[in-house]
């Protein structure tokens, strides 16, 4: 165990010499020999205890799924029903909501986040740098219940009145537009759902980028100011580029938190399993709101295994999005050494 | 300036660079803007809303039936602040444990790189689909909803949380301070013990507190874990009601006296986690 830490590895069994010294030295405390070996086997096994916590989850899920599995195959992931009265399922309205919200959540955070990173690292004073820093992570500790109710009851009507029914005067006729604002405009549906995901994915993509920006050598950033760019020129052509991977591991950070993101989108998604048209003012369903309305009264068989299906798909695609972040931030912070 | 003659077209140039950082300034600004827009505009609604249901009898009576005239959240708070409790008591332990194996002893084995990577996805799964894991191996075997389901459910959050934090303070340490106390004859986890998880403290603190104000608000795992109770429990092997599932059921009904209770609950619920995030920022500071 020890021999993985050469450099500091502890003199146990021969105390050192004390060079010099006419002093008989204190006795050695001999104290619990095997505190050491325990203490390292816990240590361990926390360690594994967490991979096979992914295991587990992984593998509750393949089992739980099993039987819609074998119904569908893969063909679950395309099939449009879903009617629990006559037992049969599929999961495409779910994935189609879970997708359609965060790419309207990452349609509007990814801009804001920009913004609001390069506020904090470029223009924002000094003294004001932590506080507002401080004041956009809170976003992040609110509570999702919280909202989702503020979502439904607050935001949902303003939304409906002040959004939705203009956005629809002016665009009925249009041909693309028209379909995109046509659905009852009552502030519930799939605009609403992405418009709140926006909101909770800003402070996590931002807090990224905005770490990510400050790793760009000062010298860059000097030597463009001083051919004369302005704060955009060096933020656009020299900041960016340099932590490109970094902002697009941020990127994907959000996204993840937006696919797997629950409660917010159960208050104002809707929860309407059908799919006729691509308006974004349509009620939906989402994989975690579908999850969270329907699975604690699902009956056993095969309602309860398509639902852990669509669960497995939920978790297989956030893996990948955030393997994605971990490898994209994990490789600027190697190249900061080489480049810088 | 001393720029004498410029070019009219290199003049304009100039101008539309100087255009283009305006605008894109502002816009940095108008952003920054938006974003402390939602957190007032959802702070103060949930203020405005939620104050005028603060009451003793909050603290004091159960949730009641649709259209009672008085009831409180009393079971539901209690609830939470049990599964709150079990769920932090047995995430802790577990995650420093593993933070110490990723800091301390393997940092650049492969279980160490492994683990570490597969932490950080943890960290941002979905919590729904812990959910689902505890219901199929907890849940579907004891055939009842329980409260220790919703304990482990928790747990299992705290822990990546934990694990995260106490990797990176402890990395923060410097080696010097551990081999001098190597050199003093110390034993490795008198080492780690003594030495330089004291001198991470705050900085694990930190983490259990952020880890805590995090299952304090999280609903999606409890779901169909602990589900609900209407009544008073303390027995953690029966369902049992918790604030967040309970919001999420008053706030979604018609009754107007469950709605009343569900914002007064968002009110509870927000101070408390906003209380908390606070208070471990401002220990961090100070200490680290």
């Amino acid at each position: 165990m020890t021999a993985t830490l050469p450099a500091t590895h502890p003199l146990q069994e021969s105390p050192m010499d004390r060079v010099g010294s006419s002093n008989n030295p204190p006795p050695r405390r001999r104290q619990a020999p095997w505190a050491d070996a325990v203490f390292a086997v816990l240590a361990h096994g926390a360690a594994w205890l967490t991979l096979a916590l992914l295991a587990g989850i992984i593998g509750s899920l393949v089992v739980g799924a099993a039987p819609a599995i074998k119904e569908y195959g893969l063909e679950f992931l395309i099939r449009r029903e879903w009617d629990p009265v006559q037992n049969r399922y599929g999961g495409l309205v779910m994935i189609y909501g879970t997708l359609m919200t965060s790419f309207i959540a990452l349609l509007i955070a990814v801009p804001v986040s920009f913004g609001i990173a390069l506020f904090l690292t470029e223009l924002s004073p000094g003294w004001l740098k932590r506080p507002l820093g401080t004041a956009i992570e809170l976003l992040a500790a609110i509570p999702s219940i919280v909202y989702g109710m503020w979502g439904l009851l607050v935001f949902g009507p303003i939304l409906s009145t002040f959004v939705q029914q203009p956005l629809q005067k002016a665009f009925s006729g249009v041909p693309l537009l028209g379909t995109l604002v046509s659905g009852p405009p009552v502030g519930i549906g799939i605009l609403s759902a992405g418009i709140i995901l926006a909101i909770m994915v800003i402070p996590f993509i931002a807090a990224v980028m905005r770490d990510v920006f400050e790793v760009t050598p000062p010298m860059l950033k000097e030597s463009a100011y001083a051919l004369g760019s302005t704060t955009w020129e060096v933020v656009y052509r020299v900041v960016l580029p340099y932590t490109k991977t970094g902002v697009i591991g941020g990127i994907m950070l959000g996204l993840g938190r937006a696919l797997g993101e629950t409660m917010a989108v159960t208050f104002v998604i809707g929860n309407f399993n059908q799919l006729d048209s691509l308006s974004l003012f349509q009620a939906a369903n989402s994989i975690t709101s579908a999850l969270a309305n329907e699975f604690a009264e699902a009956g056993e068989g095969l309602h309860q295994a398509s639902l852990i299906y669509l669960g497995l798909i939920l978790f297989f695609i956030t893996f990948v999005v955030l393997s994605m972040s971990k490898l994209l931030l994990a490789r600027l912070q190697r190249n900061e050494g080489t480049r810088a | 300036m001393s720029v004498v003659q410029l070019h009219p077209a290199k003049l304009a140039i100039y101008r539309s660079r100087k255009r283009v950082n305006t605008v894109a300034l502002t816009l940095a600004l108008a952003a920054m803007a938006f974003g402390l827009f939602w957190l007032t505009w959802i702070l103060v609604q949930t203020v405005v809303l939620g104050i005028g249901g603060m009451s003793l009898s909050l603290f004091s009576e159960m949730t009641p039936p649709p259209q009672a005239e008085i009831g409180g959240l009393a079971n539901a708070i209690y609830g939470s602040v049990l599964i709150a409790f079990f769920a932090t008591a047995i995430g802790t332990p577990v995650g420093i444990m593993a933070g110490i194996y990723l800091a301390e002893y393997g940092p650049d084995s492969w279980l160490g790189k492994v683990t570490s990577f597969i932490n950080d996805i943890l960290l941002s799964a979905p919590s729904i689909v812990i959910g689902l894991f505890i219901y199929t191996t907890i849940v579907a075997r004891f055939k009842t909803f329980s409260g220790w389901a919703g304990v482990l459910a928790l747990a299992l959050i705290v822990i990546p949380v934990v694990i995260r934090q106490t990797q990176n303070m402890l990395a923060l340490i410097p080696n010097a301070l551990r081999e001098a106390a190597y050199a003093l004859g110390a034993p490795k986890w008198k080492v780690i013990l003594s030495i330089t998880l004291k001198a991470a403290r705050s900085g694990v603190v930190t983490g259990v507190l952020l880890a805590v104000a995090r299952i304090a608000g999280e609903t999606a795992p409890l779901l169909f874990t602990a589900l609900s109770n209407q009544f008073w429990t303390s027995n953690l092997s029966e369902p049992m009601a918790t604030l967040p599932v309970t919001i999420f059921k008053f706030a979604m009904s018609p009754y107007e006296n469950w709605q009343k209770l569900a914002w007064a609950g968002v009110f509870l619920i927000t101070l408390g986690v906003l209380a908390l995030n606070i208070v471990a920022r401002v220990l961090f500071r100070n200490k680290a």
